[in-house]
């Protein structure tokens, strides 16, 4: 078992289980917003926008996905060999926004349909309805953040 | 950057001046009309409700017309239409459009009934077609489908709910009834799930024929007519003729009124507005020849408003400056930070004692959303179109337009952070350069060379997560500040000792000792002297002790102790305040990193024809789809960056929103002075 492939392995987590809590979180709200639509058409930006936003955990995946990609030269410059330790180091460092990814995905996606549903009832309130599911999202941004610090760390490191 | 004084309004005035006065003010749109609690032997007051409804189902009348034209007479809308927002009309014009209300009214009820016989006539030509379709299997017989008798025999006409062949058919029977014998019987038509037949029985037979048929499952047809089924099917399919051109009548009926949409649209308006104008006659004292109206108007307006009321319609006007929990809010901006009023209000408005945030949030909103989406191509593609359609479409809505400038200034922050950190749609002019040209790009500051620093590559990042906790501390800070601001407004300026000055010197004091210590320093990039370690440790100390003793309000002073201790407790909530800030930079790496997946995408192809046109492709498509989700990201956090780690730190809100009388229509503006 190669270094590169743990390496991949990682970006694959990173990918597959973010990408897996947004259409997750994305499902659930487009379905709250299609019901909405059917009966107040004139809301489809609002409720499109509630139900966009579970939609980032799977570019954040993607993003550090990206990186590790790139950090092993699997895409643009090649790096030469990667040692065992250092991509179980990357796998590692795949794993917070893969986790965080797949679970906020969710949980946000079931506050946007709330916000939906108060969108729906009242529009004006959409301020207050986009707030809620941000605050989910928080801890996927901050996951995202460690993983991107530490690929970004492990790179120089010489193991 | 402030909250407008508000003043209270009476108005008196005749009452055969009533309604043109009702008219001006919702024309001027600048009065919050509140009841009048004046009842006694003289006031009374009118109960309009009945009008109100009238004018209301008036309104929707006009608007289902004109939604029925616009279904049958495809008007072109343009794509931008919905900027565009409503048409301005002068007094004039109003008052002319309004002298031929009634004819539209009738075209409008006309296409109602138009539309209606179109749908009365569809269903009947369902309903011919269904039963076209019963008689199709028997439009090869030729008599009617009655059972009818000569001397001797009598006819039999019916189906079985299966496919069956004649010689099936003539077996069952047999079974059934095995004498049966004088009767002849032919098939008329066959499918999967049935079998219909003509049959004859000599007339002594024809009970036992009848229930034996019965027993195999024959069923009578469910219609009978004096016609046989071939001119049966020709008379419905006249008759489906003749429904469908009275229908073709009906629509070419509407269709005639293709010009007439934009009336529909104006009665429509006007309906609500008389409806509008009728709701407020509920707040209006009248007595026999005059009436009082009261109600709220800031100071900014209301010499305006006073002196037309009284050189027009002789009404005597009272004015008083107010001030209380019930006197609605008004803010008042200048062009650079009124934009972001709206992102206030959607939060609360501020109460009346407090102070305005918006002038020092703008300055925050913009550099923050320009930091989380930091990319100097994407900020100039937003500034450029929001300040486009602002200037192109003058009519817009002011909602919309304070939004489209909000965005203005967010793109312009957006590209000078994008200068800063080098990223132009992602690195794309170096991947163009590398991919269609063979050579390295150009050093150009800022587009493909960062003036500051790069984020994403070296230390690029932490040095960046510091500038934003950086940042994060100071908005912190503008928050405690702005509390203090308040209790010194209210004369409770030790509060702003106890609650504000104490945060900041314990945070800040905590700050220097870190930035003195070797660990945070190796990721700062830099050391402050140990001596700061002692400053820092004094500042925490004494903002701590305040906190502790004096930030609880309690009299017991045991209770008042824990009190405070609770709340340096809350030094924790600081930190995770401040670690939240961290969201700037994950926000802008994602940005500039996704820009850079699709450039990389795009140029996976290589420099040829096709090469270059995939690139194009995936260029645009990629850009595009991250502008709208990363925009998206940037808004959404900003705004929480605001409302939470921001307004928590001082805002109270609760502020009651004016809202003013005025015209509240759809698609026309009626103002007073065009």
């Amino acid at each position: 078992m190669s270094g590169l492939f743990l390496a991949i392995l990682g970006a694959a987590f990173a990918t597959f289980m973010a990408g897996i809590g947004s259409s997750i979180g994305v499902g659930k709200a487009g379905v709250a917003a299609a019901g909405v639509l059917a009966e107040e058409p004139s809301l489809f930006s609002k409720v499109l926008i509630l139900m966009l936003l579970p939609a980032t955990q799977g570019i954040y995946g993607l993003l550090v996905a990206f990186l590790t990609l790139q950090a092993v030269g699997v895409i643009g410059d090649p790096v030469g060999d990667i040692s065992v330790a250092k991509g179980a180091l990357y796998l590692a460092a795949c794993l917070p926004i893969a986790f965080s990814g797949l679970m906020s995905a969710i949980h946000q996606g079931k506050c946007s349909v709330a916000g939906i549903n108060t969108v729906s009832k009242k529009p004006d309130q959409m301020g207050k309805a986009l707030i809620i599911p941000a605050m989910v999202e928080t801890y996927a941004i901050l996951a995202l953040l460690i993983s991107i610090l530490a690929i970004n760390g492990i790179k120089v490191l010489s193991i | 950057m402030a909250i407008l004084q508000m003043q209270r309004i009476n108005i008196y005035a005749l009452n055969k001046h009533c309604k043109e006065i009702l008219e001006t003010l919702q024309r001027m749109g600048v009065m919050q009309v509140e009841q009048v609690d004046i009842e006694d032997s003289v006031f009374y007051r009118e109960d309009t409700s009945a009008f109100q409804a009238s004018y209301r189902r008036s309104a929707a009348a006009v608007k289902s017309a004109s939604e029925i034209l616009s279904t049958y007479v495809k008007y072109k809308k343009s794509l931008l239409s919905s900027l565009e927002g409503r048409k301005p009309l002068s007094k004039e014009e109003y008052y002319k459009l309004t002298d031929n209300y009634t004819e539209v009214l009738k075209i409008a009820y006309d296409i109602i009934s138009d539309n209606k016989k179109i749908i009365e006539n569809k269903a009947k030509i369902v309903a011919y077609e269904s039963r076209l379709e019963a008689l199709s299997p028997w439009q090869n017989l030729d008599v009617p489908m009655l059972q009818s008798a000569t001397k001797t025999t009598t006819s039999v006409i019916g189906s079985f709910q299966e496919k069956l062949d004649y010689e099936t058919l003539r077996l069952r029977i047999a079974e059934t009834d095995p004498d049966l014998e004088l009767f002849d019987l032919e098939i008329v038509s066959s499918d999967d799930n049935q079998t219909c037949i003509f049959a004859v029985c000599m007339n002594k037979d024809i009970e036992r024929f009848n229930s034996a048929l019965r027993k195999i499952g024959f069923i009578l047809p469910a219609f009978d007519s004096k016609l046989s089924p071939q001119e049966a099917i020709k008379e419905l399919k006249n008759k489906i003729e003749r429904r469908e051109k009275l229908i073709e009548e009906h629509i070419s009926n509407i269709t005639a009124q293709k010009d007439m949409l934009d009336s529909l649209n104006f009665l429509e308006d006007y309906f609500v507005m008389k409806s509008d104008r009728y709701a407020q006659i509920d707040n209006i004292s009248y007595s026999p020849h005059t009436f009082v109206m009261t109600g709220y108007v800031t100071k900014r307006d209301s010499e305006k408003l006073s002196k037309l009321l009284l050189e027009k319609y002789d009404a005597e006007v009272e004015l008083e400056d107010v001030d209380g929990d019930d006197v609605p809010v008004v803010l008042s901006n200048n062009k650079f930070t009124e934009p972001v009023e709206g992102v206030v209000l959607s939060y609360s408005a501020p109460h009346r004692k407090e102070i305005d945030p918006t002038g020092i949030m703008a300055v925050f909103y913009y550099i923050f959303f320009g930091m989380m989406f930091s990319d100097a191509g994407y900020g100039l593609v937003m500034a450029l179109a929001c300040g486009i359609a602002v200037k192109v479409f003058k009519n817009m809505e002011q909602g919309l337009k304070k939004s489209l400038k909000m965005f203005f200034w967010c793109g312009v922050s957006t590209f000078f952070w994008g200068l800063m950190f080098g990223s132009f749609f992602g690195d794309a002019v170096q991947v163009i350069s590398r991919t269609f040209f063979g050579a390295e790009a150009p050093v150009i500051y800022g587009i493909t060379t960062p003036i500051w620093f790069n984020p994403t590559e070296g230390a690029g990042p932490t040095k960046l997560l510091m500038f934003s906790f950086l940042l994060g501390i100071i908005h912190l800070f503008a928050g405690l500040i702005l509390q203090a601001v308040n209790y010194v407004r209210n004369g409770k300026w030790l509060y702003a000792i106890y609650d504000d000055v104490s945060w900041i010197l314990l945070v800040g004091g905590a700050v220097f000792a870190l930035l003195s210590t070797e660990m945070l320093a190796s990721m700062a990039g830099f050391q402050l002297p140990p001596v700061w370690l002692t400053i820092g440790g004094i500042m925490a100390l004494v903002g701590a002790v305040l906190i502790l003793f004096c930030s609880a309000r309690n009299k017991n002073p045991f209770k008042r102790l824990i009190k405070g201790a609770y709340n340096l407790y809350g030094v924790t909530s600081y930190l995770s305040d401040i670690l939240s800030y961290s969201r700037l930079l994950a926000l802008g790496l994602a940005t500039g990193v996704v820009a850079q997946v699709f450039n990389q995408l795009g140029a996976m192809i290589g420099n040829s024809f096709v090469g270059v046109v995939a690139f194009v492709l995936i260029f645009v498509v990629g850009h595009v789809l991250n502008i709208g989700i990363n925009a998206l990201g940037a808004y959404v956090h900003t705004n929480r960056l605001q409302f939470v780690e921001f307004f928590g730190k001082f805002y109270e809100g609760g502020g009651r929103d004016f809202k003013p009388y005025a015209v509240n229509t759809k698609y026309y503006n009626i103002k007073e002075d065009i």
